[in-house]
């Protein structure tokens, strides 16, 4: 079990029945995160990137009208072999969620210290509302924010963006989860809160141990961050491998469309598509070399 | 000053400045509408000298603004004027008749909260299962037909085919307990009668029902419309993320959020209850304000007029300032700011 890889998936896909019929969204998504390993999925709007993050949440696998088959495994175990009730309680305990904008992610009629109490019961529901406290101000310290008593008993309208920012990133490695799912991490900042943020990320995920399964369409910020990269194309991983190897020499035709497509500071707006081949225009199509390994 | 206090203190004032305007109104247009409430009051038979000498009495002889000068002085004093239609103090008709339309109401306004919210509630969390179904199309019905019509059907139904509940009245006269405070409920409770209570409440449960379902009605529908729009806000995600219990999600985290826009809705459908207060009280035959306020209207008794109408004003301003301040409670993004709106 230890050596088991944090989250693999395989041939993961998930259809949607609607009034029209039944709609396929992800048409077979292979992955896998070793323990304490930075991985990142990229992709455009409407990839699939989000759903695939909210079935190893186990999100989707309650609502109606979703069809999810393959496998997702977690530290080994498999989503769909698990109850309802220990699928949730998987939740905020092995792994959490960082959401995009951190200002609408807390809940805003609630005290960040009151939050910060519910998610710490999450692991240890026996914690008393002192010792809760004692621990987040400790977390909190840890994301540089110090002056913690303030901050847990402020509301989150009353904090700046970033600060909330590094309130979720407490929260979310409070209970030291094996897996931390970030969404798009601070695409609601600016550029250089999003950068510190991203540098507190790396640092808070190293001392506490979690993998990281990074969500993104911005190319610059998955270079600085992840160890290894997965191309999502319209629900399917069109290439992946280590972060330094695909930026130098992306296979694929999409992963060059998006990396030109990365904006530049030099202006000229976005610029046109480098190529227009069959191999763009037939993204399904796998590339030798660029699949998932079997993994063992 | 705590930011509550000083709502409260705010909403005191302008209160204070909408009474106003209000008793200017309601003075003024109570006097330009056609006919002479002392030739009404006196009939047709009486002489132009008694009528004369009513208007004097009544400083009807007088320009407007000396009539408004004396009515303040005489409200300063706690004097609303001599009612025409039943001869004695306004202030005496008001306290009679009062604490019946405010137990009808205050009843109805706990099933609007007591019931409406709930359901709507519950119908958010199960949305678009059959709970969710049935709640929609009760609460459909419950706002599709005005409270005079579920009057009569209720009276009907639970009180002449199935003698469930009483016709009529506010308590069976063998049970009459003496006049403490005027509420039924309570007067029967000081007199330690728990079957004269009963009573009372059995009278009261149709026409508080039929005044409340519009309400609970809408208040549903308004609870599970804001309470499935929380559903979809990024703190909702977040909370499932963590894993925490649909049942807490669906009680503090999005009911409490979806409280504030039904809350504000409740206050404005308590002024709506007062004006339907007047056919439900004709049905039911409940000896309450609404009907001693038509009565009036249609005798145009002045002082019984700006009487009525100023206290259901009062009483309006009332309930909106305890939604206000149960808000603020709610929604701290009130309570923080510095200065209330």
């Amino acid at each position: 079990m230890t050596d088991a890889p944090t989250l693999l998936l395989r041939d993961l896909r998930l259809a949607f029945r609607g009034y029209t019929g039944v709609t396929e969204v992800l048409h077979g998504i292979s992955l896998h995160i070793r323990a304490g390993e930075r991985v990142a999925l990229v992709g455009e709007s409407g990839s699939g990137k989000s759903v695939t993050a909210r079935i190893v949440l186990g999100l989707l696998q309650d609502q109606r009208g979703a069809r999810i088959t393959g496998q997702v495994r977690v530290e080994g175990r498999d989503l769909a072999a698990m109850s309802r009730r220990a699928r949730v309680a998987l939740r905020g305990r092995r792994m959490s969620m960082i959401f995009q904008d951190p200002t609408s992610a807390l809940n805003p009629v609630y005290r960040i210290g009151t939050q910060f109490t519910e998610v710490l019961r999450r692991a240890d529901p026996a914690i008393t509302e002192r010792a809760a406290r004692a621990r987040a101000a400790a977390l909190l310290d840890e994301v540089a924010i110090h002056d913690p008593a303030r901050v847990l008993d402020a509301y989150a309208f009353q904090l700046s963006g970033g600060m909330n920012q590094r309130v979720m990133i407490a929260m979310a490695l409070a209970n030291n989860p094996a897996l931390l799912i970030a969404d798009e991490p601070g695409t609601a900042l600016d550029v250089t809160v999003q950068a510190q943020t991203l540098g507190l990320m790396r640092r808070m995920v190293a001392d506490h141990g979690a993998a990281v399964l990074f969500i993104s369409h911005n190319l610059g910020v998955v270079r600085e961050f992840a160890d290894r990269v997965y191309v999502i194309y319209k629900g399917r991983i069109v290439e992946h491998g280590p972060t330094a190897a695909l930026f130098d020499t992306p296979r694929h035709a999409y992963t060059r469309a998006l990396m030109a497509a990365v904006p530049r500071i030099t202006g000229g707006g976005i610029p046109d598509l480098p190529e227009r081949d069959d191999a763009f225009a037939a993204p399904m199509e796998l590339h030798p070399g660029v699949a998932e390994p079997e993994a063992t | 000053m705590p930011p509550l206090l000083r709502l409260i203190l705010w909403r005191l004032g302008t209160s204070l400045i909408v009474l106003i305007g209000v008793s200017m109104l309601i003075f003024a247009i109570a006097r330009v509408i056609p006919g002479d409430p002392a030739r009404i009051a006196l009939g047709a038979n009486a002489t132009a000298e008694q009528v004369e000498a009513l208007r004097a009495r009544l400083n009807l002889d007088e320009p407007i603004v000396v009539q408004y000068g004396i009515f303040l002085r005489d409200l300063a004093r706690g004097d609303l004027g001599v009612s025409l239609y039943t001869n004695r103090p306004v202030t005496a008709d008001i306290a009679q008749f009062l604490p019946a339309t405010m137990e009808l109401i205050v009843v109805a306004g706990l099933m609007m909260v007591l019931i409406g919210l709930p359901l709507g509630a519950l119908a958010a969390r199960y949305r678009n299962s059959w709970v969710d179904s049935t709640i929609r199309v009760i609460s459909l019905l419950g706002v599709s037909a005005p409270s005079f019509v579920w009057a009569v059907i209720l009276m009907l139904l639970f009180a002449y085919f199935l003698p469930i509940f009483p016709i009529a009245g506010r308590i069976s006269e063998a049970m009459a307990v003496p006049r403490v405070t005027g509420f039924m409920l309570i007067d029967t409770l000081l007199a330690g009668r728990f079957d004269a209570f009963r009573n009372a409440a059995a009278h009261l449960a149709l026409p508080a029902f039929a005044l409340a379902l519009s309400g609970i009605g809408q208040a549903a529908r308004l609870t599970r419309a804001n309470m499935i729009e929380t559903y979809d806000k990024p703190y909702i995600e977040m909370a499932q993320s963590y894993g925490f219990s649909e049942r807490k999600i669906a009680r503090s985290y999005a009911f409490r959020p979806s409280l504030i826009p039904s809350l504000t809705i409740i206050g404005l459908d308590f002024a709506a209850m007062l004006g339907n207060a007047f056919l439900v009280e004709a049905v039911f035959a409940w000896p309450g304000l609404s009907r001693y306020g038509v009565e009036v209207i249609l005798r145009k008794d002045l002082n019984g007029i700006v009487g009525t109408v100023l206290v259901i004003s009062a009483l309006f301003l009332i309930v909106n300032m305890i939604i206000d301040i149960l808000l603020a409670y709610i929604n701290p993004r009130i309570r923080h700011s510095t200065r209330p709106s």
